[in-house]
């Protein structure tokens, strides 16, 4: 229920920074002599950018409400339509790098913690010091120079046409999503390492837990029934914050990769003062994080019965 | 060449004794360029029919069968309707699908493209009042789903385009002129005066046609719910497959375009956004793509990437020019509540020694070698294309010791601090422009000369979308110019310099009262200028009217207001075995339809 205001508050604040920026979607026409300076004021009056901030607010609140998101000063289509022919590029990169993330993280933190200090242990906290120090647009230009330019074996310009058929067609995705997911699953896998590896050190010390080994229960099962499930409550927080700041996290890997995504769409909407789009796209993101913070919560109900609702 | 030569020269060719080409030939080794000389023709003449070597032979013998072509863009198209594309790259997606009566070749000539033959007093297509011109258009042209062109989609499209609720970016080339349809072959377009540059309407990047039969119900106000304007019905030699704003444009071979042979192409697609460094990479290095659009990238990088050996990088000529604006108003006195107001004079450049100083503190030369590379020119010129109006007159010349000599004797002395001042008057400026990396680095080419000098430059950069905007509560735009110095590119969208050169007229000074929309950025204005650009406007013959803007740049730069520093120049990275047809006058894809491979 809180979920409401939040999201009007949001939007009252990201509207009237948009509105004070300054900058004008139409700069390109400032500067060509053979536009007359009369359709630059008309198309600025057509769009209603002169009128005052508040009257622009409600006229944009009421339209979103009744479903209408706008439409793009720059492309001059709707938002909504924009930000759909973009969704499903941007949930396979991301999702699949989130879910390698996950994949590096989980296995490798548990495996870590349950031998502290011994040489795995080591690397992998080298190792994950090196990912997450590491900024994503600089491992991106370092895989396209190693991968691309020196070897020759990934394309780094994203396609979303693959005309190929079949297997054919798999591989090319595949191909051309490895060097954007593996950027962004590793820097995130990284930082997610070394969390799971403490929040199961801080379990795996517990009173249950050598209750469990005492009873005799084999290793296996005493890490994955009592030691992880225990350790997963603050991983899952993580996480769940952590999946709306990646589709943002995303923007510099989409530049650098031209994937097609939100994130670059929010970019070049800033760089073009698109007005409506980065309303739509942050508002968006707002939407998320308020949707992941829920399924946080029902996710803690499930690992932990005493947490939920009752 | 004198006056009564050159009428020679034209006798000759309408007797035949010289070649069209061979006078563009001696034309341009006079410093006249191609579209001028054509133009000449057709004013004195002779007919303008392009020359069959104005654009390079096309040697395809079949339609299609050449495969795929990938062209990458690092600006993303947006729209694909003419009439609202803002920026080259949304007309060049525009210009995929939609065709103007004619364009301008590299040599200057008009080629015809929906025009059946370009217009010239020898075929009554231009009358010699010079008050309008008559196209025929080309018969057997269909638009994309089967319908027939006809006069009346050209008739329509200047209809659309100066509606002023449509808020088209090519209103320009509409207003000011009657278009009249003489049959269904056939259109007039009147003009209100005798008009010397009349190849504006219909013709290259914002002369590109769309049907009226999809679009007749979309003019004015709600020009923007056309579906066709995200799925283009235009002539072109492709046609619309798919289209994602901001990401990628697809098209396909036209099985009925009107040019036999051609397209070379089977698919085509152009992909948008990322940055041009790696976009020089995609051709110039792995060879992913077959064309790279405007590669504003360092040159050092550019001649590393070319030395792989796959692709070539071309260089065209533009009228850009980047220069230094100094102001001739005070932007630190308000009257009436304006800055910068056009009564006022600024305190130290109203000073002509001053002007001159800071002039020959301009290191052309080291900013060309250190920041532009092959991308610009340097030049002392305003008006620099077409050839034949860039001024022999002016002589830039960079020397810190005659700076001071100036400043010496004009009688600025050097306070303690080392910079000079005058009457209470302190050489202090604020030098403002985009942030951008060539730009700061010039900014502090100048200042480092300027402050051997005694003169003292505060550097500020404002971010291009600000600085660039017409944001009327914003202080830092350039045509607000609250500011002693600025710099800035400014571009010029045809081959005629008459829409270019207005920036300097008294009428067109930058004030409150038209919300700082006048171009005259600077506030500089002479009677002498005006009148000239005046008598210009109305001048037909080619070769007075050349010289007028030769002394309207001459003047301009002769003030110092206006110091120009380099000639821009079109940066495309192509692979060997690709055959672009492209134009510094035109839009990268004004001929796509012969572009072509060879082995």
């Amino acid at each position: 229920m809180i979920a409401i205001p939040s999201l009007l508050g949001i939007s009252v604040i990201l509207f009237t920074v948009l509105a004070l920026a300054p900058g004008d979607p139409f700069e390109e026409l400032a500067t060509n002599p053979a536009i007359p300076p009369e359709v630059r004021l008309q198309l600025r009056a057509s769009l209603g950018m002169d009128d005052p901030i508040y009257i622009r607010y409600f006229r944009w609140l009421f339209a979103m409400l009744q479903g209408e998101w706008g439409f793009s000063f720059v492309s001059r289509i709707n938002v909504d339509q924009l930000i759909l022919q973009r969704l499903p590029t941007t949930l396979i990169v991301i999702g699949s790098s989130q879910i390698l993330a996950l994949a590096i993280a989980l296995p490798v933190g548990v495996l870590a913690a349950t031998r502290p200090y011994s040489i795995f242990d080591q690397v992998v906290n080298t190792l994950a010091f090196v990912g997450f120090s590491l900024p994503t647009f600089f491992t991106g230009l370092l895989f396209i120079m190693f991968f691309s330019i020196w070897l020759g074996w990934l394309p780094f310009v994203y396609n979303t046409n693959i005309t190929a058929t079949g297997w054919q067609w798999w591989w090319e995705h595949i191909r051309q999503s490895i060097m954007p997911v593996l950027v962004l699953g590793l820097f995130q896998g990284a930082a997610w390492t070394r969390f799971v590896r403490s929040a199961v050190l801080d379990v795996i010390r517990l009173d249950h837990v050598t209750t469990a080994r005492a009873k005799g229960l084999p290793e296996s099962r005493v890490t994955i029934r009592h030691v992880v499930r225990n350790a997963l409550i603050p991983v899952v927080t993580l996480v769940a914050l952590q999946m709306p700041i990646v589709f943002g996290g995303a923007i510099v890997t989409e530049q650098i990769f031209r994937v097609p995504g939100i994130g670059s769409l929010l970019i070049t909407a800033i760089l073009a003062n698109d007005t409506p789009v980065i309303m739509a796209v942050t508002f968006v993101f707002a939407c998320l994080v308020i949707f992941f913070n829920l399924l946080a919560d029902i996710i803690y109900g499930w690992l932990d019965p005493r947490i939920s609702y009752r | 060449m004198d006056e009564n030569g050159l009428r020679e020269l034209i006798g000759r060719v309408k007797r035949g004794t010289l070649s069209r080409r061979g006078f563009v030939r001696r034309m341009a080794a006079v410093g006249f360029t191609a579209p001028m000389a054509t133009q000449l023709l057709a004013i004195s003449g002779v007919s303008a029919q392009t020359a069959p070597e104005a654009v390079p032979p096309y040697p395809g013998t079949r339609r299609g069968g050449g495969g795929p072509l990938r062209v990458l863009y690092w600006q993303a198209q947006t729209l694909l309707n003419p009439h609202f594309a803002v920026g080259t790259t949304n007309q060049d997606a525009a210009r995929v699908f939609y065709e103007p009566l004619a364009g301008w070749a590299a040599d200057g000539t008009l080629h015809p493209i929906l025009a059946a033959e370009i217009p010239s007093v020898d075929n009554g297509g231009l009358a010699e009042d010079g008050r309008s011109v008559t196209w025929k258009l080309k018969r057997g042209v269909k638009w994309h789903d089967g319908q027939d062109f006809s006069a009346d989609d050209v008739v329509f499209n200047w209809e659309y385009g100066r509606h002023p609720a449509t808020a088209g970016v090519t209103s320009g080339s509409y207003r000011g002129v009657n278009v009249v349809k003489v049959d269904d072959h056939t259109v007039r377009v009147e003009f209100e005066r005798p008009t010397p540059f009349w190849a504006d309407t219909f013709v290259a990047s914002r002369g590109m046609l769309i049907p009226k039969h999809k679009f007749q119900d979309f003019v004015g106000a709600n020009s923007r719910d056309a579906p066709t304007n995200l799925r283009p019905v235009g002539t072109g030699a492709y046609r619309f497959v798919s289209f994602t704003p901001g990401d990628t444009l697809r098209g396909e071979l036209n099985p009925t375009y009107h040019a036999e042979n051609r397209p070379f192409f089977d698919t085509l697609e152009i992909k948008g956004g990322g940055d041009a460094a790696s976009a020089a990479r995609a051709v110039l290095q792995t060879g992913d793509f077959d064309f790279a659009w405007s590669l504003r990238v360092e040159d050092d990088l550019l001649r590393r990437l070319e030395s792989a050996g796959r692709g070539v990088v071309s260089y065209l000529p533009t009228g850009g020019i980047e220069h230094i604006q100094l102001n001739r108003t005070d932007p630190n006195v308000e009257v009436n509540g304006e800055r910068a107001h056009a009564s006022t004079q600024h305190p130290a450049f109203r000073d002509p020694a001053v002007r001159q100083a800071i002039a020959l503190l301009v290191d052309r030369d080291s900013v060309q070698r250190f920041i532009y590379g092959r991308g610009g020119v340097a030049t002392g010129n305003f008006l620099n294309q077409p050839p034949r109006f860039a001024s022999p007159n002016t002589r830039p010349e960079f020397s810190i010791e005659k700076a001071n000599e100036v400043l010496d004797a004009a009688g600025w002395v050097r306070g303690r601090d080392g910079i000079r001042a005058k009457d209470g008057v302190r050489l202090r400026f604020v030098f403002q422009t985009s942030v951008s990396a060539p730009r700061q680095r010039t900014q502090a080419i100048v200042k480092q000369a300027a402050l051997r000098a005694g003169i003292d430059i505060e550097l500020k950069s404002v971010v291009g979308s600000v600085f660039f905007s017409a944001d009327v509560g914003n202080p830092d735009t350039y045509t607000k110019f609250f500011a002693d110095i600025q710099m800035y590119n400014t571009t010029m969208p045809q081959a005629d310099p008459q829409l270019f050169m207005n920036q300097f007229t008294s009428w067109e000074l930058s004030t409150r009262e038209n919300r700082w929309q006048g171009r005259n950025i600077t506030r500089w204005h002479s009677d002498e200028y005006d009148a000239l650009f005046r008598a210009a406007e109305g001048e037909l013959d080619p070769v007075r009217r050349a010289a007028m803007f030769i002394r309207m740049n001459d003047l301009v730069v002769g003030s110092n207001h206006i110091i120009p520093l380099m000639n821009q120049r079109l940066v495309n990275g192509h692979l060997k075995n690709l055959r672009p047809v492209l134009s510094g006058w035109e839009n990268t894809l004004w001929l796509l339809r012969d572009w072509h491979r060879v082995a």
